[in-house]
């Protein structure tokens, strides 16, 4: 059972992204995505300053079985992306929500966010999934 | 592996199990105007017995020659055991196998060749091989680009000394892909690369440099200044070498404080016969931090569920199979007959060996240069160190004077006229360990007499 935490959004693409105190907001992928991906053995961040598109592909995320892309939930640009991640790809499969973290975004438009998937939303498109 | 081909049988189970009634149904969807249509110029099939006069009629016109062309393909000694154990039935297949793991032997011969290439090259991982050396260098650039998160613009410094086929085939694959080469002029005077001629482009957000060692003059480049100057400039540099002078100068992987970033070059010296241009194949090799980057396949050593040894491909997930149109490259095989013949060639020689031959190679270039130069007229252009080739000067035009020691059944070199106007009537030659003093006298003096 994939862990959905109830204050997050959510992309069909089974990106996480949170909103933060300070108007930024922080994406990643979803628990149900790095177990389908299984152990993951390289993750590429997108770079500072990069300014995206809503669903561009700016991530790719490797695991022995796969390579994918990671997508922009919302529009902006990039400032700030996880290091950990280059050398301990393994932080986004044992705690993809917090430690595992992937880039944070300036939005073009905060209220993006809401038009997104909330966590009852997320879960069900994955029950149908499974 | 054996290679059995598909039955009629076979065939019709196919179809049938698909669906449709015969092959060509298959392309249904290639609009016929698409279509090659049928191959007429082909002529019919001959009897064995008619093809094999054809041709060994023809082969006759390559094999008396005495040849002191080098320009990117040499023609060294094969020690008669490489293509022995290479054409045996369990190397001598169609093609590398699709499912390769199945085929563990190849699988071996490819790693151990991957081993000797880092060795070679100093660097830490290798690919399993790419076409020719030149598609090589393309593959290394658009590598360059992906992997140089500092200066990703594609601009790439490309020395007037790097060979000039290498060029056009650089621009044949990346020029569509946004790569721009801007040249760096050489010394008149010592055939390599001018360092002067880096200045211009301090700023500039180079993605990569190329050097080529020893370069397309048999000159040795100032490796260490350029990479040095490179990596300042956050541009990566991508060295094309001749794997036979790695066994006496410096690994790339030593250039500078850090050494190349990326290391290719063509493997024809290693085994290869000269064959009319190929086939040959290239080699591409990096550091460790770039491996993800890099096209091609690559063998990784491992242990299987009961803990024995084997091996498999690797870090295939950035592959086509595997990532489609965002694959890495659209390299996704190797030249495993080839490679096989350089495996072998490289474990029969031994670094021992391969360095006697490099060491026999310039002594006879340098035996040559002075002999050629002893024919009034003729002289040596460049002073700069080098490896096994070098270029002379001629009184008269190459294009005049080359054909006529072809009539004497000699090729007295490469005609550098079309590529470089700038160095007149310029011939670039070469003599490696199969020259013998002899040889060299009689071209000298073949030259003596078409000159006088």
């Amino acid at each position: 059972m994939s862990n959905v935490p109830a204050d997050l959004k959510y992309v069909k693409s089974h990106e996480w992204i949170k909103k933060l105190a300070d108007g930024t907001v922080v994406i990643g992928i979803t628990d149900h995505a790095q177990h389908a991906l299984g152990d993951l053995v390289f993750v590429e961040v997108p770079k500072v300053g990069r300014k995206l598109a809503a669903d561009e592909s700016c991530a790719v995320v490797e695991s022995v079985k796969a390579a994918s892309d990671v997508y922009a939930p919302i529009a902006g640009e990039v400032i700030d992306a996880n290091g950990a991640l280059a050398n301990t790809p393994e932080i986004l499969n044992s705690d993809p929500y917090e430690a595992g973290w992937m880039w944070k975004m300036k939005p073009n438009n905060a209220a993006d966010i809401d038009a997104l998937l909330d966590a009852a939303g997320y879960q069900k498109l994955i029950d149908e999934l499974n | 592996m054996p290679f059995i081909p598909h039955t009629e049988r076979d065939v019709r189970d196919m179809l049938a199990a698909i669906g449709v009634q015969k092959i060509d149904d298959l392309f249904d969807e290639i609009p016929a105007e698409l279509r090659s249509g049928k191959l007429d110029k082909i002529p019919e099939g001959l009897p064995e017995m008619e093809v094999a006069a054809i041709l060994s009629e023809r082969a006759r016109q390559d094999a008396v020659a005495l040849n002191f062309i080098g320009a990117g393909a040499y023609e060294h000694h094969i020690p008669a055991a490489v293509w022995q154990i290479t054409t045996r039935g369990e190397f001598y297949s169609a093609y590398t196998p699709y499912q390769a793991e199945a085929s563990q032997g190849t699988l071996q011969v490819l790693y151990e060749f991957q081993s000797m290439m880092t060795a070679l090259t100093g660097m830490d991982v290798s690919n399993a091989s790419m076409y020719d050396g030149a598609s090589a260098l393309g593959e290394a650039l658009l590598m360059a680009v992906r992997s140089n998160k500092q200066n990703d613009s594609g601009l790439i410094l490309m020395p007037k000394t790097v060979h000039p086929f290498y060029k056009e085939v650089v621009t044949s694959t990346t020029s569509a892909q946004g790569l721009r080469q801007t040249e760096l002029a050489y010394c008149p005077k010592q055939g390599k690369t001018l360092l002067e001629s880096l200045k211009a482009h301090e700023g500039q957000g180079i993605t990569a440099v190329v050097i080529q060692q020893p370069n397309f003059f048999g000159t040795l480049e100032d490796v260490d200044a350029i990479t040095d100057w490179a990596h300042a400039q956050g541009a990566l540099v991508v060295a094309v070498v001749n794997p036979t002078s790695l066994a006496l100068l410096k690994p790339p992987s030593q250039w500078g404080a850090k050494g190349a970033d990326i290391v290719c070059g063509e493997g024809q010296p290693l085994g290869a016969p000269l064959a009319s241009g190929g086939p040959y194949f290239g080699f591409l090799t990096t550091k460790m931090e770039f491996v993800r980057q890099m096209p091609g396949r690559i063998v990784g050593r491992t242990v299987d569920v009961d803990g024995k040894p084997g091996f498999s491909l690797t870090l295939q997930a950035r592959e086509q199979h595997i990532r489609r149109s965002k694959a890495t490259s659209n390299i996704c095989t190797n030249q495993g007959l080839l490679v096989t013949a350089a495996t072998i060639y490289m474990s029969l020689v031994g670094p021992e060996g391969l360095a006697r031959v490099a060491s026999a190679s310039i002594a006879n270039t340098g035996k040559l240069v002075n002999a050629l130069a002893a024919v009034p007229g003729v002289s040596a252009v460049f002073s700069g160190a080098r490896f096994h080739e070098a270029v002379i000067q001629l009184p008269k035009p190459a294009a005049e004077i080359l054909p006529k020691l072809a009539e004497k059944g000699i090729l007295g070199g490469f005609d550098l006229s079309r590529h470089y106007p700038e160095l007149g009537n310029a011939v670039l030659v070469c003599a490696t360990e199969t020259k013998t003093e002899s040889q060299i006298k009689r071209y000298a003096e073949a030259l003596k007499q078409v000159l006088a």
